[in-house]
């Protein structure tokens, strides 16, 4: 049975149609990169799936039950959202990693947050850096480690590598990777960038609100 | 009672008026009409109102004296609504938070043995409590519009990570009930130094030793503080689910 099942889901902002019938079968573990022309639905698609957004028709399905019959903040902690250019929220890199705990009333596992911002190249000693001191890059590693610090079943990820330099687009990249292989983690991320979509495990390709004939493998 | 102003003087000081329109009139600010529909307002709100309060006073009725209390509160609620910008149920929430305020910060003046039921004392009391809280919830609104419009992007992360309605908006309305009350804390901090409030003055133009008009202006300060800050925390929380609809999405209301 597929984690996530889209059946003619459709969007409607008065008289436009932004997407229509789109069907689709995505299984737990899988990595699912969509692509296609600025405009064309993606992430409203994207936003659809992550409940930040209702479908106007069709009908999503997630772990057997339509989205509808979920309470949507806990379908938001079981499938993650993480935008193109985060907010950073308050004054620290804390903040940011402890956000997820305190919206659980969870105790800040500080041990775990160290690890993770060794694994994506920054140090434990981050932690307390203010989050105005931040490069580009390391705000984006540590908005996606926001995402993952208490792991969700599905990641969806706007378009999380643009704007980056090569370098950081390659690490961010490996640790989406990293989510998916070791982790488990179902991946849905949007993309224009040439080389991710060539090395995508499994491509969707929407224009103009319609997935593209033959453009879903 | 040292107070003189008669028809007379009253007619004399429209010249005042005079002076404003010929302002606006030169520097064409296109508020002649505003500024002569302001002024007759005021003139027939104010006899009607000062013939009325006569009469209650005159026959310092319990019952007529609430009515009027609910009244005023009911059109500080619905001028409070006026500056919501589409914020849904604003009305009730309005004058809930209104209502509330007043009554809590009158019952606590009351308690104190500061005033008594009695017209003369009530009504001119709700009015200063209601009207300093309808500011305060026009202005929390205006921040809850402006902020929710501002800080969307960081609202929406926040709702994808799994945060509640409540941890979403945390930032946004404790911004927004700190909007509403900081006026009330300007004006404390600058209350006799700067301003001599309205029934300080009021107190001393009627003939009334200063200090003990400054008694009374201590205690307006304080239930001052206490009406806007009510009224702020109860209209900032009872509002901000507004911004998000039934599916717990962000939505800000269009006017």
């Amino acid at each position: 049975m597929s984690l996530l099942t889209l059946k003619n889901v459709g969007y409607q902002v008065g008289k436009q149609q932004i997407l229509r019938d789109i069907s689709l079968n995505i299984d737990a573990g899988e990595w699912v990169t969509f692509a296609g022309p600025s405009g064309s639905g993606k992430s409203t698609l994207a936003r659809i799936i992550a409940s930040l957004l209702s479908r106007t028709s069709g009908d999503l399905i997630f772990d057997g039950q339509s989205i509808d019959s979920y309470d949507p903040i806990a379908y938001r902690r079981r499938v993650s959202y993480g935008f193109q250019q985060p907010t950073l929220f308050g004054e620290t890199v804390r903040d940011n990693l402890a956000f997820p705990y305190q919206i659980r009333q969870l105790p800040f596992d500080e041990q775990r947050a160290d690890t993770a911002l060794e694994y994506v190249g920054l140090v434990a000693a981050d932690l307390d850096k203010a989050v105005i001191d931040l490069s580009g890059g390391q705000r984006q590693r540590v908005a996606l480690l926001r995402n993952v610090m208490i792991y969700p079943e599905v990641l969806i990820l706007d378009e999380v590598t643009a704007g980056l330099d090569a370098e950081n687009k390659a690490f961010v990249w490996s640790l989406i990777d990293h989510f998916n292989q070791d982790d488990g983690i179902t991946i849905l991320t949007i993309t224009h960038d040439q080389s991710e979509i060539v090395a995508a495990k499994r491509l969707v390709t929407i224009v103009d609100g319609q997935i593209v004939p033959g453009g879903a493998s | 009672m040292n107070l003189a102003v008669n028809n007379q003087s009253l007619v004399l000081a429209l010249g005042l008026v005079m002076i404003a329109l010929v302002i606006g009139w030169k520097e064409k600010l296109g508020i002649d009409r505003d500024m002569i529909i302001g002024v007759v307002r005021a003139v027939i709100q104010l006899f009607v109102v000062g013939y009325l309060l006569k009469y209650v006073f005159r026959i310092a009725n319990i019952w007529l004296t609430a009515i009027l209390i609910l009244i005023i509160i009911f059109n500080a609620g619905y001028n409070a609504k006026q500056r919501s910008g589409g914020i849904p149920k604003a009305l009730p929430i309005s004058v809930g938070a209104i209502l509330i305020s007043t009554s809590v910060t009158l019952g606590v003046l009351m308690l104190a043995g500061a005033i008594k039921f009695i017209p003369s004392q009530m009504i001119p009391i709700s009015g200063m409590i209601a009207s300093n809280s309808m500011v305060a919830i026009g202005l929390c609104y205006r921040n809850l519009n402006a902020q929710f419009k501002q800080e969307r992007q960081a609202v929406l992360e926040k709702l994808a990570l799994g945060a509640d309605l409540k941890d979403a908006s945390r930032d946004i309305v404790r911004a927004s009930i700190k909007t509403g009350m900081q006026p009330t804390i300007d004006s404390a901090k600058t209350v006799g130094i700067v301003s001599l409030p309205g029934m300080m003055s009021g107190l001393i133009f009627a003939g009334v030793d200063p200090v003990r008009a400054i008694k009374y202006q201590i205690m307006v300060t304080f239930m001052l503080m206490s009406a806007t800050s009510i009224g702020s925390v109860l209209a900032c929380y009872w509002a901000y689910r507004g911004f998000y609809n039934e599916r717990k999405q962000l939505q800000v209301p269009s006017n």
